[in-house]
Order: structure tokens, then C-alpha cells, then sequence
């Protein structure tokens, strides 16, 4: 008997495979359709769904999901079917004329064509009103249940996979979730309603690293730190700079993301394409005015200058345009940084500006903290966290949109120029101090402790962070006007850099992250590949980089 | 606490529920601190089944684990649980990236049905108990090893297999089992306080 009744399911289940078919529906279905009697899918689908209780196969039961999936989809193009359903009447007297015989409905058009010697489409039979009416209401329809549908769909989906796993019986068990979802770790750029609340803890934390990657060694860092790799002690290139500045408080020179070195000689602004290796001069000021700081843009197309005119300009540089001038600051502008569309200025008052260039009324903050000239002034890589030093030894940490300081830390002993944020943990600064200071220290900026100091004995005019390696670079004065590369975290010399005749004045990285180029009051500028990629390696990390798009490209569907 | 059991050596239902809950409390606290799913920063440490176990002091964790083990609490000791996972989905396009499951069994004699399941109890060392805690927490942590990097902002939630006809509270809603396709599982080891018995199996998907 039971093998009778598994017989008579098998055909059941086959025959209702027969009419899920794919192709175009019966006739009277679309038209059903067309005069909106939509409920129709409905009912076809709980039928259909009440056939798989026959629970045969996995596979039996899997049939009314792909039918429902497939309605969802028909849907659309039944609402335009009118206007097209006439298209093969208006061909038919063309093809009559070439002498084709037309199947069917052949004995009428022979008789219209007959009086004419060309193809005028009679479109009496179509009805434009109705058809844009029920193209544009079946548009509005899908808008406003697609929320709904969806979520039907997917509770659908998922009884019937549930079903599934279970053989064919619905489950013994429920799975339960607490509604109050934990409050997520991490990215506190977020807005849940739990943030206000937690924006204390979330506001340091560091978006996308997590801390357990030291313990991956197939990741990139980790082997490198270790590896003794060639790091060539002559620069790759030297550049003259006549007349730059040999003032330890200014930033006169900055490396954009589009490969353009913009170096301030004086009075005058020159970019150097790293690119073909031409110099463009941008702009010239007359003697008594000079730069004090340059600062591109993210995107690399506009420039800022700080002048000792107590201006900031922004500068378009491929028009070679002035874009616009921004007054604040009652002293020469000595450093700059940009977060977006905020340019940060520091002045020699000790007054920071943030600059809303989008806005007309350009101050959005004015941050008086700093007693004395401000040295060092430079986002964090996320954007949260300003970092600023100052003639007064200080550096002070801001969270953005703030105008308290988050931290202050005093431990220098001198002037702090060199501030660089570490690339890979968004909340580790490095610092260094002065003459009287000679230390580099790396701080914890969300907990606001000192990580580690290292007296270099030397003047520290300039810190970078390798975005390849786990290593930074700082630029020094008296006595060897060396650059020092050290391995982080543990801040161990890693090789010295000699080369230049005076005092180290900044330095740039790149956009490649391969070469660091020192600026020195030897009046040159000297490229150094110190961080070279193997050939090898970038292709891997090229392909590092495109996994996030190829993520997200495989939710989208 | 444990107090009651130490005396005698014998473990009541309740007692049961209490320590399986204590252990999902720091097995969870500990897995969040493992995997990096909230920053080292807001974990402190207690000492545990002897061993140092990592506890966040985020406010609102606490709270949500605290409100939900409760919960978890109670159902267990009215024996309606049968699985406890802790999900850990990429917080961006939600895509469930680690499973952890903890199978919860009813020794004989304490199943769903028995009368006397409230006044009986069982004879086993808390010492002993404990022990087969702490090797569930050590592999918990030593899994580090062998799971793949967690490189993107995660969140966790917790799902709780309870009986199809249970009462359940309005905090409380349906959920997907958040299966991971293709994924690779780890089994660790189990754990019994002779009326409930925990299985541990890990599952994450394969990074390709």
C-alpha cells in the first residue's frame, strides 16, 4: 500500500513541477494579472506550499520557493506586457509585404496592405492611457509593499528551509534571540540609540583593526618586522631647494595622493610631479611674505598654504587657481590639516582654527589651548582624534567636534613638531620633542598613556609611520642630520639614514607608501626608497585590498 | 553562588542552572575578549575555575548579558533549553562569520518530564566540575589559533533553542539560526555537572 501512495505523491509533485515551468504564463493568467487580481499569486503560492506538506523529497519541497521567487519577479514585466502585446500586430503588415506568410491571423492584412505602398503602424487598437496607467501603478505598488514582501519572502524562505533540514517536518525546536541587541563593539560612528550612552567607551576604539592580527603571521606585518631586508642608505634622488626656509616651526613641504610634491622655497610654492619628474611653479608672494605651510587635500587637487600673512589660501592646482582666502588667525600659519572638508590651522598665537571650507562664515571652532606657537597639527587616520604640538611643549589630543582637549600630555621637554599617527592602530600616536627633548614617545590616545619612550639623542624634527611595514621614520638636526628608521612596537633602531649637511626640516611619504623625501636646511630634498614592496608581495596585497569590494559586491544582487 | 553544593558534594537542579549559566557568563565574556569583538581596553580580569577570565566592564554588555542569562537561567532550570549560540556576524552586511554552540543535554533522570527533577540531585565534586570547566575555557582560548581573523567590525548576538510550545517573554522574538554555508566546526570539549551536560562546537566559515 505504501508504495501505491508514494506512487500517487510522485505523480502529484510532478505534476505541479509541469505547471511551475518557466516561460511565459497562460494566457488568461496575464490577463487575470493585467486587470490586477493579484491575490491570484497569492493563492497559488499557499497552494502550492500546502503540496510540499507532502514532505516526498527535499527536493519536492524546494519547487513552490523557486514558484514564488519566480512570481516576485514576473511581476514587473506583466505590468508592461499591454503595451508590447501589440508589437508583433504592428510587424505583421510589414512582413506581408516582403511576401512572408504570416501564420494565423494572415487573412485580414493582405486586404489593408493591398491599397498602400508603405507601413503606416495603425495603433487604434492600443489603448497608451490604460497601459501607462498600470505601468506606473504597478511601479508604485512594488515601491511601497517591498518592505513587506520581502520580509514575507524571507520568513517564507526560511520556514521552508527549516522544513527542510528537518525532513519535511516543521522543527521541534524555536530559536529565540534577546530583541535588545548587545551594543556593537568598535565602530562608533554608528548612531544607535545605545551610543549616547556608550560614546565614552566607543569614541577611542579603532574601527576595523582588530588587535589579534599580530597573531596572524601569514599577515604582511608581522614577517616583515622581522625579515633583515635591503634598505639602501643613499637617497634614490636629491632635488635642489634654494632658499627654503631653515625654520624648525613651519611645514613647508607635502607629498599629495596624486603624486604631487608641493615644496615652499621662500616665497614661492613649486609642485614637483613625482610622476615625469616637471616642476610647476604655482605661486610667488613678494619678499617680506613667505609660507609657512602647505597641506593637500585627501583627494590631492586642492592645496592649502598658510602664510605668514595671517592667510590660509586654497589653491586649485591643476587651474593653477586661487580658490579662496580664509582669515582667522592673528599670526603666521605654521601648520595645517585636513579632515574631509575641514582644514585645521594652527597659528603662531597658539590658536587652532577648524575651516569648514564648504560654508561661507569658514570658522566652525576655534580651539585656544595652546600658549605659545602650534608645530605640529595632524588628524588621525579615521578622522576622530586631532593631535596638536606646541612651542609650549604640550601636546594636546581633540576629539572631533570638541573644543576641550581630550588629553593633554606634557611629558616633552621641548617644542613637539613631529606628531604621526600610526596607520594600523588608529589610536596610537607617535611624538617627538625638540632640542632640549630628543625623545620620540608613542601614546595611547584613547586611554592616554605614554607606550613607550625612546631618547634619540637628537633633535626630532619630523615622524612618519610605514603603511607597509611595522616601522617608523623620524627626521633629526644636530649632530648627524640623520633619518632613523624603527621597528615598532618596540622601537628598536632599525638603520640610519645619513646623508644630508644640515638639520632635517620634514619629511613626506609617498602616496605609494615606498619612499620618504626629507627636506633639510642643506637646502635639498632627498628621496629615500626605504620602504620598498617586493614586486611579489604588492600583487598579494593588491589583492588584500580588493576583497572588501568583492564582499560587498556578492551581498548586492 | 556555588556555596551549597560544596557541602555535600550533591548538585540540585537549581545549583546546576546556576552553574551552567556562570559558565556561559564567562565562556561568552571570554569569547568577546578573544575574538576581539569590543577592544582589550574594556575588559578586566577575574581569576575563575583557575584560570584568569576576561570580563567587560561595557556597560551595556553587562547589561544585555546579565538580562539574557537570567532568562537562560530559568529556562534551564525548567529544562525548555536544549542549545545556547552565540553568533558572531560581520556588523556591516551581517553575514555570519563564527558559531559557537553549546549543546545543552539533561542527565538521566532530570529530563523535561521527570516529577521529581526539583527535589532529586546528583552526586558530583564541585572541584570535578569545575575542572571540566576550565578545559572548555582553555580551549575556548586556545581556538584563537586556528580561527580565522575577524577583520571587520563584528556583532554578537546570542540564540536560544528553547521547545516549540514555550511561553516567551515579549523581550523576545523569533530568530534565523544563522548557519554558515560551507563552514568548517570544531568540536571541544564537554562538560557535565551531572544534571546538565554541555557540548561545545565551534564553527566559522573558511576564509578562501
Amino acid at each position: 500500500m505504501s508504495h501505491m501512495e508514494f506512487n500517487t505523491n510522485l505523480k502529484d509533485t510532478l505534476k505541479s513541477d509541469n505547471e511551475l515551468k518557466t516561460g511565459p504564463l497562460p494566457r488568461w493568467q496575464r490577463r487575470a494579472r493585467e486587470q490586477g487580481l493579484t491575490p491570484l499569486s497569492i493563492n497559488e503560492k499557499s497552494f502550492l506550499g500546502n503540496k510540499s506538506g507532502l514532505g516526498i523529497s527535499p527536493r519536492s519541497a524546494r519547487t513552490p520557493l523557486s514558484g514564488s521567487f519566480l512570481d516576485g519577479k514576473k511581476s514587473p514585466s506583466t505590468g508592461i506586457s499591454p503595451g508590447r502585446e501589440k508589437s508583433p500586430a504592428r510587424l505583421m503588415p510589414k512582413l506581408a509585404v516582403r511576401g512572408h506568410r504570416t501564420p494565423g491571423g494572415g487573412n485580414k492584412t493582405p486586404n489593408k496592405l493591398a491599397c498602400g505602398d508603405r507601413f503606416i503602424p495603425n495603433r487604434s487598437a492600443t489603448d497608451y492611457e490604460r497601459s501607462h496607467h498600470l505601468i506606473m501603478s504597478s511601479m508604485d505598488r512594488k515601491d511601497t509593499n517591498a518592505d513587506d514582501e520581502q520580509s514575507l519572502q524571507q520568513k517564507e524562505y526560511r520556514e521552508k528551509m527549516l522544513q527542510n533540514l528537518n525532513d519535511g517536518v516543521p522543527p521541534e525546536t524555536r530559536v529565540l534571540s534577546f530583541k535588545a541587541k548587545a551594543p556593537q563593539g568598535k565602530d562608533g560612528s554608528k548612531s544607535s540609540q545605545n551610543f549616547q550612552l556608550f560614546c565614552n567607551v566607543m569614541i577611542f576604539i579603532s574601527a576595523h583593526i582588530n588587535n589579534l592580527k599580530v597573531l596572524f603571521s601569514t599577515g604582511k606585518s608581522a614577517t616583515k618586522s622581522s625579515s633583515s631586508r635591503h634598505i639602501p642608505s643613499v637617497p634614490e634622488k636629491i632635488l635642489d631647494a634654494p632658499e627654503l626656509l631653515n625654520d624648525y616651526y613651519l611645514h613647508l613641504m607635502d607629498w599629495s595622493s596624486n603624486n604631487h610634491l608641493a615644496v615652499g622655497l621662500g616665497g614661492c610654492v613649486f609642485i614637483w610631479n613625482g610622476g615625469d619628474g616637471t616642476i610647476t611653479p604655482l605661486t610667488q608672494y613678494e619678499d617680506p611674505e613667505y609660507i609657512c605651510s602647505l597641506s593637500w587635500i585627501k583627494e590631492g587637487n586642492v592645496l592649502a598654504i598658510g602664510r605668514s600673512n595671517k592667510n590660509t589660501e586654497l589653491w586649485d592646482v591643476a587651474q593653477q587657481k586661487l580658490i579662496r582666502t580664509m582669515a582667522g588667525h592673528t599670526d603666521r600659519i605654521t601648520s595645517l590639516s585636513w579632515n574631509s572638508f575641514i582644514l585645521s590651522s594652527g597659528s603662531r598665537s597658539g590658536q587652532i582654527i577648524h575651516h569648514d571650507v564648504r560654508n561661507p562664515n569658514h570658522i566652525s571652532a576655534t580651539l585656544n589651548h595652546h600658549s605659545q606657537e602650534i608645530c605640529g597639527l595632524k588628524w588621525s587616520n579615521d578622522g576622530r582624534m586631532l593631535a596638536a604640538g606646541g612651542n609650549d611643549n604640550l601636546v594636546s589630543i581633540w576629539e572631533n567636534g570638541s573644543t576641550t582637549p581630550l588629553f593633554t600630555f606634557s611629558d616633552h621637554q621641548a617644542a613637539v613638531k613631529g606628531l604621526a599617527w600610526c596607520p594600523f592602530q588608529n589610536n596610537i600616536l607617535a611624538s617627538g620633542g625638540g632640542t632640549n627633548d630628543r625623545t620620540i614617545r608613542l601614546w595611547n590616545c584613547s586611554l592616554g598613556t605614554n607606550l613607550k619612550t625612546v631618547n634619540t639623542n637628537s633633535q626630532v624634527s619630523s615622524l612618519l609611520w610605514s603603511t607597509h611595514y611595522r616601522e617608523l621614520i623620524s627626521g633629526h638636526g644636530f649632530s648627524q642630520n640623520q633619518l632613523t628608521i624603527w621597528k615598532y612596537p618596540t622601537l628598536t633602531k632599525v638603520t640610519d639614514l645619513t646623508g644630508h649637511t644640515g638639520r632635517v626640516l620634514e619629511m613626506c611619504l609617498s602616496p605609494d607608501g615606498q619612499t620618504v623625501v626629507s627636506a633639510a636646511a642643506d637646502e635639498t630634498l632627498r628621496l629615500w626608497k626605504c620602504w620598498a614592496v617586493d614586486k611579489k608581495e604588492k600583487k598579494s596585497l593588491n589583492i588584500g585590498k580588493d576583497h572588501p569590494i568583492s564582499a560587498l559586491a556578492r551581498t548586492i544582487r | 553562588m556555588p556555596d551549597n553544593q560544596e557541602q555535600s558534594n550533591c548538585v540540585t537542579l537549581k545549583g546546576s542552572g546556576q552553574l551552567v549559566s556562570e559558565f556561559f557568563f564567562y565562556g561568552i565574556n571570554s569569547i568577546l575578549y578573544q575574538r576581539g569583538i569590543y577592544p582589550p581596553e574594556s575588559f578586566t580580569y577575574k581569576q575563575q575555575y583557575g584560570l584568569t577570565v576576561f570580563l567587560t566592564t561595557d556597560e551595556g554588555v553587562k547589561k544585555y548579558l546579565n538580562t539574557v542569562l537570567a532568562q537562560i537561567k530559568d529556562w534551564l532550570e525548567a529544562g525548555q533549553i536544549s542549545r545556547l549560540v552565540l553568533v558572531i556576524s560581520n556588523a556591516d552586511n551581517k553575514e555570519t562569520l563564527e558559531r559557537w554552540d553549546f549543546r545543552i543535554q539533561h542527565e538521566k533522570g532530570f529530563e523535561a518530564g521527570q516529577k521529581d527533577r526539583n527535589t532529586k540531585s546528583a552526586e558530583k565534586d564541585l572541584k570535578e566540575i569545575q575542572k571540566e570547566m576550565r578545559e572548555v575555557m582553555r580551549q575556548i582560548t586556545a581556538c584563537v589559533t586556528f580561527l580565522p581573523l575577524l577583520d571587520c567590525t563584528c556583532s554578537f548576538d546570542l540564540l536560544v533553542y528553547t521547545h516549540k510550545n514555550l511561553d516567551v517573554p515579549d523581550e523576545w522574538g523569533d530568530s534565523a539560526a544563522c548557519y554558515i554555508a560551507d563552514a568548517e566546526s570544531v568540536r571541544l570539549k564537554s562538560f557535565s555537572t551531572s544534571v546538565h551536560k554541555v557540548d561545545t562546537c565551534v564553527s566559522y566559515k573558511l576564509n578562501l
